[in-house]
């Protein structure tokens, strides 16, 4: 299994295993998440994805292994909270607070104290087309201004890294290209570290550096994007690649 | 009829005449059933917050408890404070500055307490409990406390809450039995809306219990008309 090549790992997972119950639903041996790469983890639905990403961000603890965040071990899923709140989701379903657009995009911002937050949140309504609806209901939105909200309300944390979980699934093509641009441009300008879990390898494949195939809870194959899609060691990963049922 | 309408005209009267003697009752009911909803409020909405969100042993047997409180007949809570405040009960003979006597504003304020307490937990139980999964989640990836996690519940939850806190005033406000039991319906010192109009309509006084009948609907119109101004309210 190939580890991120050129810089110091910002996760390290050694042996992690999740259950639910009895069944196992993640098991990974190793992964090192490079800082400021953009990681896509992909594979069919219910291979442990979402599962994954929820220990990135420390809503879940692990059964057994070690999780690494900046060389400071999560015990018991639990981080010192100015470590967790470098890290933050943004789901596939956009949970926002009953309350205007402004309110949410400024929520994480008052959960911090910050006070000096307003530029920030304009900045950000604005490279996500938001302004406009500033004030509207949150309970008004369409799926894909509500899920823009979603961004805006993650990114104006300038996060270090900031976890995607089938951002676009069931959005259309404006908003699917307006998120991943501002998700690249995040990533290029402010060295945001960027996990993206997807079944769409298209979008895997533009967005991604690295790309990770989990299958059945378990890491296949994880490699730099051109290698993942041209000459994957794992005929598993071929299979999914070429779109072919992988069990 | 026309008893039912002169009564009717005379309570109008006294009401807005400011009858002393009507005015002092609307004001004690006021203070008894305020203060014990603040109290009933105060403990029993985190309560409530805590029962619907955090995953315990035993947390169902604590939930049906809860819903058998909700359903408690006021008049037996009567007969447990008065069992329990009397000077041949379980704390009246110990003489602790902090038990109330009976027949006296703190013990039916307590009494009142034990009859709204249940309520607001069960509707504030069921108001978390509704609030979407996924926000919990989400609030807490935004780096969130668990004190501001649980915040953000309640406020999600805003209008079950206050229709929590409703229904523990209507349920007090409106009480008959155990305020009477613990009382004890003394005039000038714990006499209320209900127990007078019981007491004025055994008297034949007919047009003050239903100036004071009057005030009671009002009273709950009132409330009724600002939980339907609330945001959200017709969704």
């Amino acid at each position: 299994m190939s580890d991120a090549p050129n810089s110091t790992p910002i996760y390290q997972l050694r042996a992690i295993t999740k259950s639910y119950g009895t069944r196992e639903v993640l098991s990974v041996a190793t992964l090192d998440i490079a800082r400021g790469e953009v990681l896509a983890i992909v594979g069919p639905s219910g291979a442990g994805k979402s599962t994954l990403l929820r220990l990135l961000n420390f809503l879940e603890a692990p059964e057994s292994g070690t999780l690494t965040y900046r060389d400071t071990l999560v015990q018991d899923g639990t981080i010192p909270l100015a470590l967790r709140r470098q890290v933050t989701t943004v789901f596939q379903r956009p949970a926002l607070l009953s309350t205007t657009v402004w309110n949410n995009v400024v929520y994480g911002l008052r959960l911090r104290g910050v006070r000096d937050g307003r530029a920030a949140a304009r900045a950000v309504l604005d490279q996500l087309g938001l302004s406009p609806l500033a004030h509207a209901q949150a309970r008004t939105l369409s799926g894909g201004e509500a899920q823009r909200t979603a961004l805006a309300r993650a990114i104006v944390l300038q996060p270090e890294v900031l976890l995607l979980d089938e951002p676009t699934a069931n959005l259309d093509p404006y908003n699917v290209g307006l998120i991943e641009r501002v998700v690249t441009e995040l990533n290029r300008t402010q060295g945001c570290t960027v996990v993206l879990v997807t079944h769409n390898v298209f979008q895997a494949r533009r967005l991604a550096q690295r790309i990770a195939f989990l299958l059945n809870g378990s890491i296949v194959e994880v490699a730099d994007a051109h290698t993942f899609f041209e000459s994957p060691r794992d005929p598993r990963t071929a299979a999914f690649v070429n779109g072919e049922m992988v069990y | 009829m026309s008893v039912v309408w002169d009564g009717f005209r005379e309570g109008m009267r006294l009401l807005l005449a400011g009858d002393p003697y009507l005015w002092e009752i609307v004001i004690l009911s006021a203070r008894v059933s305020g203060i014990a909803l603040l109290i009933s409020g105060l403990l029993g909405i985190p309560l409530g917050a805590l029962i619907g969100l955090v995953r315990f042993p035993g947390r169902r047997v604590v939930q049906a408890l809860v819903y058998t409180g909700m359903g408690f007949p006021p008049v037996v809570v009567g007969l447990m404070v008065y069992l329990l405040l009397s000077r041949s009960g379980i704390l009246g003979p110990m003489n602790w500055a902090w038990v109330p006597e009976l027949f006296t504003v703190p013990a039916m304020i307590l009494a009142q307490v034990i009859i709204a307490m249940p309520l607001i937990v069960g509707y504030t139980m069921a108001a978390v409990a509704e609030v979407d999964p996924n926000l919990r989640l989400q609030v807490r990836s935004l780096g969130a406390t668990r004190q501001q996690v649980t915040w953000a519940i309640l406020r999600e939850a805003r209008l079950g809450v206050i229709v929590a806190l409703v229904g523990g005033l209507g349920s007090i406000i409106s009480e008959v039995g155990a305020v009477t039991m613990v009382g004890g319906n003394i005039e000038h010192a714990t006499r209320v809306l209900t127990t007078a109009i019981m007491l004025e309509t055994r008297r034949g006084n007919m047009d003050l219990a239903i100036g004071l009948g009057v005030v009671l609907l009002g009273l709950a119109f009132i409330i009724n008309l600002i939980v339907a101004q609330l945001p959200g309210r017709g969704k």
